[in-house]
């Protein structure tokens, strides 16, 4: 059910490099779990309203007070490439 | 069906406008918000991005998008929902942005002559600094992620494609910034990032309803930017569409230094953010309470209020009025002004727009950008020197070099007509009937034709007696006595 | 004096208070005992006690607990049982361990699980399985299975695990202790390295339920650092029950019936258990939840989903594992979580990514979240009834090692009891009800939420009567 293509073009969205033996496991998997899962598109759902919140609160806000920062030496320190007090990445854009 | 030429082209112009809002925290934790501070030194777990952090709404931002909603004109929603935008980048530390989708704060609304689509809170991303001699991201192989910015609370206002010139574009969205500062929102500083605009624009034939293919100027970060990559981009349209080519819709960066227009590589290549509502959030709902706190903290008059005031109850001319109001220094200085003149000048009080003529001038010799009120030129001085003119105590053009004097000097105009010898001087000053003679004697040809009923002609003579005078009398005195003169 | 480490959470508070053990001594004969550990169900025990041990003062009296590696303990690895943060140490505490550390319960160890808690049996873990103390052939269940075999060997009085789709329950089941997953909000999910954040929920995982009661009175409450955490109503009271008597229990056969995969030695405890139940007075009738056998695919698209968003941070950028950093920055993304995600972590992605797709939404997310509202009306309809919802906590005792990892669906399918309540966030609990070929069975009692006290209560009555007796396990 899901094809090749599209199992690139998700890999991309989500940023996985799948390897050509993984792409076509996944796609046997994913399809045999959409399979079963397609089943609640029977459902007769109409007029029902999606749960798009698990608990019935509403408005939770905090005042706009200022609380403690990291030290920048604890944030850096689990940081793959410290650069310049900051974390280094490969720069976008760049081949 | 032939392609209609260019110039029966309109461009069809949208904003959209990123608006960091001066709270003292951040968007959903309680780091300080920073400008220039080193980096990395206001962040914590959840504006990290750290695992197993969780966002939790600033109050102050939402009080501030409602205040902003209801300057302009917007139906603040009674329930909206945050979501998360799903793309990867360096500067979004959790991989998706916490931001608005299809329940946003406000709905609608209009500013001036553009109406309001949207209004929604977002966070901001942090900031990537590039590696290389430009600092450009082009030409850099290594980059790196300051997140004191990561996380502030960042209000996006998108507009309906109103707008229909480059020139609209940068005075409206004056009129925006002067409306945001007088909130107190935001410090709307466009060199600071405070305030950033995008512009949607597409062109299609003058008359037509249906919109063109539009592509997206990013991130102009001055007033005179927005106006010059706009019309860059209208132009580049125009010649596409006239050379039989289709526009193409792409996101492109205005380089104003060349005033070039490059494709931006897309941070999503297939730009889908697979918004879903935020589950660590739940509902904002706007009540009775909360509104009332917001118009409780508005001011009292908004900049476009402030423009129908000035024209319809002040009299002044409707580009005047509208000038005056969007660019609030302007307008309060006028006000002070027209105070000092009404104040103290009771006889035949100056009119609201005989005094709104002095401020151009005023601008012109102190810089289109300054503010008259840090000049040397204080209101109540203009305010003297305006009514001195409509009294006749000074010509029009003297008045010009008296003005030119104060911005250099300061002082009172009074004493610098008199150190000067600026005054007036009228028919009853006796040199003047002489000077208007001489005039007529110089050039009979002119006169010949005045009294054929020519009165064109009459302009070299005003022109002899006001060299003559140095400008001290009235031009119209002067045309009056030349008539008299000739016997008409 | 008898050892120590067959004394439950709740006696040893006592004994401490009493002055008769000291909570060093208790900590440290748990501590060897982890260290010794060859189920696995660890992945870092203390080296020494805590200065700051022996607090007799506090209600929990120095009884430490093991925290599954998920939750943030400042200094100390937090992986989420994942490669991709192998070694990571956070700058702080997750508040529920705090909590239960401010209540007297210092940190004995970090427990092993499923890696990102996406799992039933722990073998989805990066840094091994879990092997379960009844049989070391067997799986302990998951994703919780490291603080559940932890428990049932007497490797720590007890633990905190946390339950998305079953995953303090069914390890529970699996391993012959009690598993409680409480009402959606009643714990705070802040520094729970997130797996699917609508139903993620933190619990205990104990020997008895009066365990399980007493660590919870010390979990709940608002955490202002949480958005979705409630005030919960009310203390939780330690249970005393003695029997069932008015109470009224619901079978759901949507779930239990026939057709429903349950092995048939599950069965028959089962309906032994509810014999048990109707002798200690309550009334047992079929009720009806006509939208729960849809609940296992409403959450494969919803939690999937979630995780595939709260999973996008783990990017080689500001932590943990950065793969090809020297290539460009799509590389290092897609290499970095290739390399370091597990192949389960990987399907509920790319699962979860497809679920949202533009295009899809609608279909699959959206569809999803209609389905859960309807869920949660059934059970409403049904409390109307009921006191409590019952069922079997894991349709199959422990299974071997192995058996069900090339079949992903299959897998899934153990889910199918527990995940009705996650969706609907509403309490359960699992207790020890018999043996089925040697191997633990778990019965499971669902509650409208905030019902925690009430649930625990019936649940301690029929623990009294079933009388499990886990002690072989802790050898």
């Amino acid at each position: 059910m899901l094809e090749h293509e599209q199992v690139l073009h998700v890999a991309r969205l989500a940023r996985l490099d799948l390897g050509e033996g993984e792409v076509e496991r996944m796609a046997g998997e994913l399809s045999k779990v959409l399979d079963h899962i397609e089943k609640i598109r029977e459902l007769d759902l109409e007029g029902v309203p999606p749960t798009s919140h698990v608990i019935d609160v509403v408005n939770v806000l905090r005042a706009d007070e200022p609380t403690p920062s990291l030290p920048r030496d604890v944030i850096l320190a689990a940081a793959p490439e410290p650069l310049h007090d900051g974390f280094g990445v490969p720069s976008p854009g760049a081949a | 069906m032939g392609v209609p030429p260019v110039s029966d082209y309109e461009p069809v112009i949208g904003l959209e406008i990123h608006v960091q809002l001066s709270t003292r925290t951040k968007m959903f934790c309680g780091c300080r918000l920073s400008f220039s501070d080193p980096p990395n030194i206001h962040t914590c777990p959840t504006c990290l991005g750290l695992p197993g952090a969780l966002p939790v709404v600033n109050e102050r931002a939402i009080h501030f998008g409602i205040m902003i909603g209801l300057a302009l004109g917007c139906e603040i929603s009674e329930r909206s929902l945050f979501h998360r935008k799903n793309y990867f980048y360096p500067d979004l530390p959790k991989g998706y942005q916490i931001s608005q989708y299809d329940v946003p704060l406000c709905l609608g609304g209009r500013l001036g002559e553009v109406r309001i689509h949207r209004v929604h809170l977002e966070e901001d991303a942090a900031k990537l600094n590039h590696l290389g001699a430009s600092g450009r991201i082009h030409g850099s192989d290594r980059s790196w992620v300051d997140f004191n910015r990561g996380g502030t609370p960042l209000v996006e206002i998108v507009t309906e494609p109103d707008i229909r010139s480059p020139e609209q574009a940068r005075e409206w969205l004056i009129l925006l910034r002067t409306t945001l500062r007088q909130l107190g929102v935001s410090d709307v500083d466009m060199s600071q990032g405070s305030l950033r605009c995008d512009a949607n624009v597409s062109i299609r034939p003058t008359g037509t309803t249906e919109l063109g293919t539009k592509t997206e100027l990013k991130n102009m970060n001055s007033f005179a930017f927005l106006e010059r990559g706009v019309r860059a981009e209208i132009e580049r349209q125009r010649r596409l569409v006239e050379h039989g080519e289709a526009v193409v819709q792409e996101t492109l960066h205005f380089d104003p230094v060349s005033g070039g227009l490059t494709p931006l590589r897309s941070k999503e290549e297939a730009h889908d953010y697979r918004y879903f509502p935020e589950p660590d959030l739940v509902p904002i709902v706007v009540g009775e309470e909360m509104m009332s706190a917001a118009r409780a903290d508005m001011p009292a008059e908004l900049p476009a209020d402030r423009a129908v005031r000035f024209e319809r109850d002040l009299g002044l001319h409707a580009d005047t009025a509208r000038l005056f109001a969007f660019r609030s220094e302007l307008g309060d200085y006028f006000e002070r002004a027209l105070a000092a003149a009404n104040g103290s000048h009771k006889n035949g009080g100056l009119e609201p727009a005989e005094l709104s003529n002095w401020i151009p001038q005023l601008v012109e010799r102190i810089g289109s950008d300054a503010d008259p009120a840090s000049s040397n030129v204080t209101p109540e001085s203009l305010a003297t020197l305006a009514t001195m003119v409509k009294a006749r105590e000074v010509s029009r053009d003297a008045a010009r070099e008296v003005l030119t004097l104060l911005v250099k000097e300061g002082g009172d105009p009074r004493a610098i007509v008199e150190r000067e010898g600026l005054g007036a001087i009228t028919a009853q000053d006796n040199g003047l009937a002489e000077i208007v003679d001489q005039a007529i004697a110089s050039d009979p040809a002119a006169a010949e034709q005045v009294r054929a009923g020519n009165m064109k002609a009459i302009g070299p003579l005003v022109g002899h007696v006001m060299r003559e005078t140095k400008g001290r009398a009235d031009g119209g005195e002067i045309t009056r006595l030349i008539r008299k003169a000739l016997g008409l | 004096m008898s050892d120590p480490i067959d004394l439950t959470a709740a006696q040893a508070a006592e004994r401490i208070g009493a002055g008769e053990i000291t909570a060093a001594e208790l900590f440290e004969a748990y501590r060897a005992r982890a260290a010794a550990d060859d189920l696995n169900a660890f992945t870092w025990v203390a080296d020494a006690a805590p200065e700051s041990n022996g607090r007799p003062d506090t209600p929990l009296a120095g009884v430490p607990i093991a925290a599954k590696d998920l939750f943030c303990t400042e200094g100390v690895p937090s992986q989420s049982g994942s490669k991709i943060l192998e070694g990571y140490r956070p700058p702080y505490t997750a508040t529920v361990v705090s909590k239960l550390h401010e209540a007297g319960a210092p940190l004995l160890g970090k427990t092993n699980q499923d890696e990102f808690a996406m799992g039933s049996s722990n073998e989805n873990s990066g840094f091994g399985p879990v092997l379960n103390p009844w049989d070391h052939g067997r799986v302990p269940g998951g994703s919780s299975g490291g603080s559940a075999a932890a428990v049932a060997a007497g490797l720590a009085p007890w633990a905190i695990g946390t339950d998305t789709g079953g995953s303090i329950r069914q390890p529970a089941s699996l391993c012959g202790i009690v598993g409680l997953k409480p009402t959606y909000g009643a714990c705070s999910r802040y520094g729970m390295i997130a797996f699917a954040s609508s139903l993620d929920q933190a619990g205990p995982l104990t020997r008895d339920v009066t365990d399980a009661a007493l660590m919870l009175r010390h979990m709940i409450g608002r955490d202002h650092l949480d958005s979705t955490s409630l005030e919960f109503p009310g203390e939780i009271a330690l249970p005393s029950a003695e029997d069932l008597k008015g109470i009224r229990l619901g079978v759901p056969e949507d779930l239990t019936g026939a057709e429903g995969g349950i092995e048939p030695g599950v069965r028959s405890n089962f309906e032994a258990t509810l014999e048990l139940a109707e002798r200690l007075g309550a009334s047992i009738e079929p009720c009806r939840l006509p939208h729960a056998p849809h609940a296992l695919s409403a959450y494969y698209l919803i939690a999937p989903a979630e995780a595939s968003a709260n999973l996008a941070r783990f990017d080689g950028v500001r932590y943990g594992l950065r793969v090809d950093g020297d290539k460009d920055l799509v590389t290092m993304y897609s290499r970095t979580r290739e390399v370091g995600f597990g192949p389960e972590v990987k399907r509920r992605i790319m699962l979860g990514t497809y679920a949202l797709s533009s295009g899809y939404y609608d279909a699959y997310y959206g569809t999803a979240q209609k389905v859960r509202t309807k869920i949660a009306e059934d059970f409403r309809s049904a409390f109307e009834q009921f006191d409590f919802i019952v069922t079997p906590t894991s349709p199959c005792v422990a299974f071997e090692l192995g058996a069900k990892l090339s079949d992903p669906l299959a897998m899934y399918l153990n889910d199918f009891l527990a995940v009705p309540m996650s969706l609907a966030g509403i309490p359960a609990i699992s207790i020890p009800s018999g043996l089925s070929d040697g191997l633990p069975v778990g019965f499971q009692l669902a509650a409208p939420a905030f019902n925690e006290s009430r649930l625990l209560d019936a649940a301690y009555a029929l623990e009294r009567a079933v009388g499990f007796d886990g002690s072989s396990a802790r050898v």
